[in-house]
């Protein structure tokens, strides 16, 4: 049983290792496009070793962009993603914790029914409801700009929800202490339950961060000037289907360039996140 | 420093349930009111009220001669501990004391002051900077209390504040509370369920059943004089042994001819199982003697209880089904020491007829002896 216990173990590791290559060739591979000479990719003779232009590279995709389609540098484009992701996922934690306190401790006519419409909503991704949304940025002078970015897609049911969970596992008697301590709705929810809300809310901003970041759809459609364009659009330009020949090292190192903020994001946030997990005590 | 009155104070909740059906009472200045029942009865509901957490239906609270009926609980000028103490868990000790008396803009100084006074009179001055999470219940428990006493209120409320601790700490806890409610002369008012806490603590003690007052008394004269069988039953324990009587079986039960003025029929006998003694001599005038087969002993070690059966366990009805009351026909017979005879032996338990307590036969008012 105990050599088995050893082979087992092995070959579960084996599978493991096997799954990272697979899911980290397609980004080393990206890695290594983006450090070669445009004219050897093209030619089909990219070598698995990385190349020797990754300065050279690195500073024209981030300080200049590419020669033909977008002129925009890639410098530009991550300003404009983390704008629109910042403000995504900090106005949606700021809406939702407001509804769900709003929803959990006041007591209002219809209480109930406002909370099965934010619900609802879950239902109404942005995708379903894009040409009414898109008519209201228009009217509203939204297009091309940074509001019209984050705006429409700033309410958020999933929040709302997980904040009001969490609220609802808060005592009562916390409360009440905080009633007869003088603290009245406002210092309640600043002095109480912000503070013991803030890992819900570092959970809550990696998940919207990311949310944020990989929007196609809105960005594509919202913006059409070069200078407000998000990464995620930018690639897509890049590459070229016409006659003109793509730069490949350029959009191999936007790819990556635009995989880095998430990355870093989740790095930070985690501790925040997995001492959250581990203070369960309220 | 403050009079607490209730007057006529109702609570109906939406749906029609009362939870509280008109109590009066009055705790004077500096008493230890301590409000005692069985789990819903509504203690704590009133205490809410007290406290401003729970509206009032109608009736009256009056707090230092003002009616509080529609004031905010920060303005009450009330202190309460909670049962499981609600303190902050992101604030610091000194922080959970200082929180209230900054919120109402009270000089930096003044509340420096009396955080570090209170943490004195509560030896948790080296705990201050540490986080609830960090305390173990008994200090956590202290800090509560600090938080409360930090305000100098008019009164203290306290919401069954030991149910949370280790026996002994609650002992230790409790003798604590008297002696800080002592020292400091604020008009307290205490909910437990635990009616040896109450009976300890109280200067004025409130039974309560079902949302009523049953007694409101000093404490040994309520054990002394109950006015219900519920409080008969529920304050001392054991309970008190309660069987009912009609006239021919008080006549065989109670020994050479005694009579028990105005006893009617269908009354209810009570005696305490400290007051019985097993003998095998006859009945003294005018008390009681049970036959009892000893069915079942605990020795607790300084005392050893005797449950027995009686021999007229057939004639005897159901009294009233009060929590805590005995089963019809079970007597408790309390001996001191560890000597107590064998199960299934047949012993004659006897009490005097000054020990005796008589309760109309609907167990709601005492019959003096």
């Amino acid at each position: 049983m105990v050599e088995n216990e050893g082979i087992r173990r092995y070959v579960a590791h084996a599978i493991l290792w096997i799954g990272i290559a697979v899911v980290a060739f397609p980004v080393y591979l990206a890695f290594v496009a983006s450090t070669q000479d445009n004219a050897l990719i093209a030619n089909g003779q990219m070598s698995l070793l990385p190349g020797g232009h990754f300065l050279e590279t690195y500073y024209r995709t981030i300080f200049v962009g590419t020669s033909g389609t977008t002129r925009e540098p890639v410098g530009m484009m991550l300003f404009n993603s983390f704008i629109m992701a910042m403000s995504i996922a900090l106005g949606k934690i700021a809406i939702s914790i407001l509804s769900a306190y709003a929803i959990v401790f006041f007591r209002f006519p219809f209480r109930m029914t406002v909370f099965w419409i934010i619900f609802i909503t879950l239902m109404l991704p942005v995708e379903v409801r894009i040409y009414p949304t898109y008519k209201i940025a228009a009217d509203l002078s939204l297009l091309d700009s940074y509001s019209g970015l984050a705006l429409p897609l700033i309410a958020s049911a999933t929040a709302t929800l997980l904040f009001r969970q969490f609220f609802m596992t808060v005592p009562d008697e916390l409360l009440e202490a905080s009633r007869i301590d003088g603290a009245g709705p406002f210092r309640f929810f600043k002095d109480t339950l912000l503070p013991l809300s803030r890992t819900n809310m570092a959970a809550l901003f990696v998940i919207l961060f990311i949310y944020g970041w990989n929007q196609y759809l809105w960005p594509l459609l919202i913006t059409t000037r070069d200078d407000m364009q998000t990464i995620q659009v930018g690639i897509r330009k890049m590459i070229v289907t016409s006659d003109a020949l793509t730069e490949w090292p350029i959009v191999m190192a936007t790819a990556i360039l635009a995989m880095l903020p998430p990355v870093f994001v989740v790095i930070v946030m985690q501790k925040l996140f997995v001492r959250g997990l581990v203070e369960t005590e309220k | 420093m403050a009079n607490v009155t209730l007057r006529n104070v109702r609570k109906t909740y939406p749906g029609g349930v009362d939870a509280i059906k008109g109590i009066n009472f009055e705790v004077a200045d500096g008493q230890f009111c301590v409000l005692v029942g069985p789990s819903g009865c509504g203690k704590s509901t009133l205490l809410r009220m007290v406290a401003g957490l729970e509206t009032i239906t109608s009736g009256e609270i009056d707090i230092g001669g003002r009616v509080v009926n529609q004031i905010e609980p920060a303005d009450r000028d009330i202190a309460m501990v909670f049962q499981n103490y609600a303190l902050y868990p992101h604030m610091s000790v000194y922080n959970n004391m200082a929180y209230g008396l900054r919120n109402r803009g009270m000089a930096k100084p003044e509340i420096d002051k009396r955080v570090r006074e209170a943490a004195q009179i509560l030896e948790i001055v080296p705990m201050l900077d540490r986080k609830p999470r960090q305390l173990s219940g008994g200090q956590r428990q202290r800090v509560a209390m600090g938080r409360a006493i930090v305000r100098q209120p008019k009164v203290f409320l306290f919401d069954e504040p030991l149910s949370n601790l280790d026996a002994k700490l609650r002992i230790a806890m409790r003798v604590e509370i008297r002696k800080l409610q002592r020292r400091l002369k604020t008009t307290s008012i205490y909910v437990t369920h635990d009616q040896l806490e109450a009976m300890t603590l109280a200067d004025i003690l409130v039974v309560m059943n079902g949302g009523i007052v049953e007694q409101i008394g000093n404490p040994l004269d309520i054990y002394q004089k109950p006015a219900t069988t519920f409080v008969a039953s529920f304050i001392g324990a054991p309970p008190m042994n309660l069987t009912p009587l009609n006239a021919a079986e008080f006549a065989s039960r109670v020994g050479n001819g005694g009579t028990l003025p105005g006893a009617p029929s269908g009354a209810i006998l009570g005696v305490r199982p400290e007051d019985l003694t097993i003998t095998s001599e006859a009945t003294p005038a005018g008390g009681v003697g049970y036959d009892l087969t000893v069915e079942a002993i605990e020795r607790v070690g300084a005392e050893t209880f005797v449950y027995g059966a009686h021999a007229h366990q057939a004639e005897t009805a159901a009294v009233s089904a009060n929590p805590g009351e005995l089963p019809p026909g079970e007597i408790i017979v309390r001996v001191p020491g560890q000597a107590a005879p064998a199960i299934g032996q047949r012993i004659k338990a006897t009490a005097p007829l000054d020990k005796l307590h008589l309760f109309a036969a609907d167990g709601r008012s005492r019959i003096d002896l």
